[in-house]
């Protein structure tokens, strides 16, 4: 005989899975007992909505779905936050939940909550547990669902009666086969015919890359087909990073607080070519504008987001890496240099002063850090001003850059980065907050020393909730409300009440002998960074 | 303009909610919804009536197939298919009128269902123009409870929403 906790235990091992982030309760006591006869790491998070940033950071680095697990109740409604930040960026992360008796569901008891149908909008799919039988079927497919088309998250409840009922055996599935979910791979040959085309006879295209390419896995397919076509390539914020930023291709980020390159490229293109991108409204304001005066081709595995935002001349549904390849094979070569050169003639950034004593000048910090880190560095963006700053001034080259781009959630840094850790295999892990963002996740200080997680933490310190007070500066008149966050702790005497280095640092002056000492120390560290309060995003 | 959607789902728990909550998170007004069983035990059949632009109809197709049970959407096409639904109307009736009503009844062909001293009760099933017909003409004498399926509908000819 074999417990249901037992099941889901070797299933997880079965999956490949060999680190999970959680919490536990009395509601999923079952598996965590039977996590102790496992070789899966468990690695104990401070409040369950971290749980679930984590194994969304494991899951971008490692390229396989996140596990996260919690209890019933507030345990579940905690990582509500998380699952709703995985599903708007489309990340695979596959959460359990505990629940409580199937029999007692419905009435209300202690640490009840329907979890399945409070994440309905939030997940890709979910399952309330019926049978225990049904766990290895339920777990295959949860995987398969997560990972695959357009992976998401996906939810499965577990009542505890569940967990503790004994079965004869079982077997773990090989496959699955779910009538209403093929997701579709290769492209239509006629449509990417017809792209080709297209692609030849424009004479100032321009390649908008996204989060999907990520998803895909395509970055090489990207680049290949960008150099054989010659198309600059500017991204989203979810697409930072899909080509190296010094390509002579890269125009960086598009959008309301992208860079003008980026900007007056796309208003400027021919041919737009959507790889991946759903062009979200931070994206592009006015989508259809642009699709007046342009031919757009995009390429998505979600013909949902085709036509969603923007309308497509020609739209291509598949897995980007599959399309790109198909199109690479397709495509003559092209010859775009005086287009593309007159893409970056356009202004540069404007990085602001280099030192005014004072403060850290966030801008040419992260510029300093970007040049000073690894080639592979891992920046992972918390969300307000210090998220533009890192997005347009973190170069990354080999690395990846990761932020909450869709749901846009404070707090998703530092636990991000503890999952990015784990999978990063030793590379470098730089989570970059706000003095605001760093006080919703301050407690995974204990994930991190506990666990021996060695990111780096760095907190742009400018004593206010500097993205809204910049928005109360232009809409507002300038009168500043609920944005001041005088009663902040001194992060620094904080890391130290957990044993982990820190220094603050006011001047750029200090600033290339900080990121260093951070840099070479072997373990976590927090890196304050002194920023004007008035200090603004753009760039 | 309405719609009408022939949606194939998995008979499992939890599907008409996640279709139906679909339909109220993205914005779309459903008019009626129908649900029962196929030809085949394991698949139950959605017919939504639902208003909207060509746009809305469109993402609303993309959306369901997203829904992991549901198997297939199809929007049937004006004048390709039939579709019907079930009435029940209590008529308010003095027995003067009993007579007027009945003939009402007889011409649209609308079934006498029950008879009281001071109601009758009739069952209609046509379609939804034709039953709000039947409605309208029922109106002045006062209806006392109407009760209606949402429409259920199928190809003309040869053809399944299947293949
Ligand atoms: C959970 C959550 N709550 C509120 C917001 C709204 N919001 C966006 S940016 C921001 C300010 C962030 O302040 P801080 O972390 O100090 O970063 P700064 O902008 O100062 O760099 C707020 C409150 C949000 N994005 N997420
Ligand atoms: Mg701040």
């Amino acid at each position: 005989m074999i417990s249901g906790a037992r099941i889901m235990v070797e299933c997880l091992e079965a999956e490949g899975v060999n680190v999970i982030f959680g919490y536990p309760g009395a509601a999923i006591c079952p598996f965590y007992d039977a996590l102790l006869d496992s070789s899966i790491r468990h690695i104990l998070v401070r409040q369950e909505q971290n749980a679930g940033h984590a194994a969304n950071g494991y899951a971008r680095i490692s390229g396989r779905p996140g596990v996260c697990v919690v209890t019933s109740g507030p345990g579940a409604t905690n990582l509500v936050t998380a699952v709703a930040s995985a599903y708007m960026d489309s990340i695979p992360i596959v959460a359990i939940t505990g629940q409580v008796q199937s029999e007692l569901i419905g009435r209300d008891v202690f640490q009840e909550a329907d979890i399945t149908g409070a994440c309905e909008p939030f997940t890709k799919h979910s399952y309330l547990v019926k049978r225990t039988e049904d766990l290895p079927r339920i777990i295959k497919e949860a995987f398969y669902i997560a990972s695959t088309g357009r992976p998401g998250p996906v939810l499965i409840d577990v009542p505890v009666d569940i967990q503790t009922n004994e079965i004869k055996g079982y077997k773990y599935p090989e496959a699955v086969d779910i009538i209403g979910y093929k997701p579709s791979l290769k492209g239509n040959g006629l449509q990417i015919k017809r792209a080709c085309e297209a692609i030849t006879a424009a004479k100032r295209p321009v390649i908008c890359a996204g989060g999907g390419v990520f998803s895909s896995k395509a970055e090489h397919a990207l680049l290949d087909f960008a150099r054989k076509a010659d198309i600059p390539v500017v991204n989203t914020l979810m697409g930072i990073g899909v080509i190296p930023s010094d390509d002579r291709l890269c125009l960086g980020m598009l959008g309301t607080h992208g860079v003008k390159m980026a900007n007056e490229a796309i208003q400027g293109a021919d041919l737009l070519l959507l790889c991946g991108a759903r062009v979200g409204d931070r994206s592009m304001a006015s989508p259809n504008q642009v699709a007046k005066r342009t031919k757009i081709i995009h390429i998505d595995v979600d013909p949902a987001e085709i036509g969603k935002n923007m309308q497509a001349n020609i739209p291509i549904v598949g897995d980007l890496c599959s399309v790109l390849s198909q199109m690479y094979e397709r495509i003559e070569p092209l010859e775009h240099s005086e287009w593309i050169e007159k893409c970056r003639s356009r202004s540069q950034l404007d990085m602001g002063e280099e030192d005014e004593g004072k403060y850290i000048n966030p801008k040419r910090f992260m510029r300093l850090l970007s040049e000073t880190a690894a080639d592979d560095a891992i920046l992972v963006a918390d969300v307000g001003q210090n998220q533009i700053w890192s997005a347009n001034c973190f170069k990354i080259r080999n690395g990846r850059f990761l932020t909450s781009g869709g749901m846009g959630t404070m707090g998703y840094s530092v636990p991000a980065s503890v999952g990015a850790w784990t999978a990063a295999d030793g590379r470098q892990v730089i989570a970059v907050c706000g003095d605001g963002s760093f006080q919703m996740q301050m407690m995974e200080l204990g994930t991190i020393r506990q666990h021996g997680i060695k990111n780096k933490i760095i907190v742009m310190n400018n004593t206010k909730l500097g993205m809204v007070r910049e928005l109360q500066d232009k809409n507002y008149g300038g009168r500043h409300s609920g944005v001041d966050l005088s009663g902040s702790p001194d992060f620094n005497l904080l890391a130290q009440a957990y044993g982990i280095p820190h220094a603050r640092i006011d001047s750029m002056g200090e600033a290339r002998s900080a990121i260093n000492q951070m840099l070479s120390t072997d373990g976590p560290f927090l890196l304050e960074c002194i920023v004007s309060p008035a200090e603004g995003s753009f760039v | 303009m309405k719609h009408t959607i022939s949606v194939l789902v998995e008979n499992q728990a939890g599907v008409l909610s996640k279709v139906a909550s679909l339909f109220s998170r993205r914005g779309f007004n459903i008019d009626s919804l129908a649900v029962g069983e196929t030809e085949d035990p394991a698949i139950s059949r959605m017919t939504i009536v639902a208003d909207g632009s060509d746009y809305t109809v469109e993402q609303i197709e993309k959306q369901l197939n997203k829904v992991i049970p549901v198997i297939k959407v199809k929007t049937l096409q004006e004048g390709k298919y039939i579709s019907r639904m079930l009435s029940l109307f209590k008529v308010s009736v003095p027995a003067d009128k009993r007579a007027e009503i009945m003939k009402i009844a007889e011409v649209m062909g609308a079934k006498v269902l029950d008879v009281t001293k001071t109601t009758i009760t009739l069952e209609f099933c046509d379609t939804v123009e034709r039953t709000e017909t039947l409605q309208a003409l029922l109106e002045p004498y006062g209806i006392k409870e109407m009760a209606r399926t949402g429409a259920i509908a199928i190809e003309k000819g040869s053809s399944t929403v299947r293949k």
